[in-house]
């Protein structure tokens, strides 16, 4: 089971982020546990600067920029 | 570079359509037409090249260097400067300020970085150069720039830390200076071209329907208003022109795609260029956030 981290307040590139995850775990079949971070303390903790974070099992994948599902899918299998 | 959407204009227009060129639905839907299509191109490469630079300058390092190296001074323009090559979004912002901070970076330091990230940014600029030319662009520019190092400048020596909420100071209690390494991903050139490429695409598509708005009002605006009709207004050059203006944009809610192609008619129609990039700024840095984010 895979923990994902979606970090990122609720813009529209964030919201878009979460989705392409959310697409990638159903086409790829993996079992994975998807979490959206809005709260700005907890973000922190993850020494985030720039927003939408992709977080693979407490592992940063992508940052500040929206990952296509594509990339997800990719990210999700060679792990 | 644009003579030739000049003529497509001109062709779709007066030899497609039939209509005169002195007709205001004529040289309305001309301005349209050509405008789209340049502002179009110019978007399209400058964010791509935008994209390009923040490939290899991504904020991380640059954060980096504002924290390792001994500037003399010069912090506050760097800051600034960095602010200006990196695209900004507003949901950015919060977590921006407090790494940049807890990095060790001083406040006023930060809000260089913040005051001009969000008023010179891909977008803002290339609509300039599209409509105002080279001259206007590294004005607008270098003002953006100016502002943001007096600004952070100023708000540094006013000492305003102890106005931070608690879990920020909490957070800021063990600040350490960042030295990791910044992760250094091995993609050449190449590789990065489709994501840069694609990303490009997705913020031109996103604010897309916002330019059509603008150049959409800023042509019905050319054809049917008069000729210095705002010069009586705003144009007189008189000094108070120009904070009227920026309290006019306050409450203006737009963002930049939509509002350069308007203030573009409002230069054509006799307003003074200072008092439209006073306004442009007003508009950009205190209303709405940017759609591409």
């Amino acid at each position: 089971m895979k923990k994902i981290k979606i970090l990122g307040p609720g813009c529209r590139k964030c919201q878009i982020a979460y989705n392409n995850v959310l697409e990638a775990v159903e086409q790829s079949g993996v079992e994975a546990d998807v979490i959206k971070i809005e709260d700005f303390e907890e973000m922190m903790r993850y020494n985030v600067l720039a927003t939408p974070v992709l977080m693979i099992d407490e592992e940063e994948k992508v940052a500040g920029r929206v990952p296509n599902v594509n990339e997800i899918k990719e990210f999700l299998s060679t792990q | 570079m644009f003579d030739w959407t000049q003529q497509l204009a001109d062709w779709i227009v007066y030899t497609v359509l039939k209509l005169g060129a002195e007709t205001p639905v004529g040289n309305a839907l001309n301005f349209f037409i050509y405008d789209t299509i340049k502002i179009l191109i110019l978007l399209f490469l400058i964010v791509f090249i935008m994209g390009i630079v923040n490939a290899y300058f991504p904020v991380d390092r640059l954060r980096d260097f504002l924290t390792n190296k001994k500037l003399y001074g010069f912090e506050y323009f760097f800051a600034a400067l960095f602010g200006a090559i990196t695209p900004f979004c507003s949901c950015s912002s919060v977590p921006l300020f407090i790494g940049f901070v807890r990095g060790g970076i001083p406040l006023g330091v930060t809000f260089a970085f913040l005051i001009t990230s969000p008023l010179v940014n891909e977008i803002a600029l290339a609509l300039f150069l599209g409509m105002f030319g080279v001259k206007a662009t590294l004005i607008y520019a270098g003002s953006g720039i100016l502002l943001g190092t007096l600004g952070g400048f100023v708000l540094g020596k006013m000492n305003l830390a102890h106005l931070l909420t608690e879990w920020v100071k909490n957070l800021l209690q063990n600040a350490q200076k960042v030295s990791e390494e910044f992760e250094q991903k091995k993609l050449s050139f190449f590789q990065r071209l489709p994501n840069i490429t694609r990303e490009a695409w997705q913020i031109v598509s996103g604010v897309l329907v916002y330019i059509i708005i603008g150049i959409g009002i800023g042509a019905f605006m050319y054809g049917y208003v008069p000729e210095n009709f705002f010069e009586t207004y705003l144009g007189s050059g008189d000094w108070w022109t120009v904070p009227a203006a920026v309290i006019l944009a306050v409450p203006m809610y737009a963002n930049a795609a939509a509002i350069v192609p308007v203030i573009e008619v409002f230069v054509i129609k006799g307003v003074p260029l200072g008092t439209a990039i006073a306004f442009m700024m007003a508009t950009i840095g205190l209303s709405l956030p940017e759609p591409h984010c």
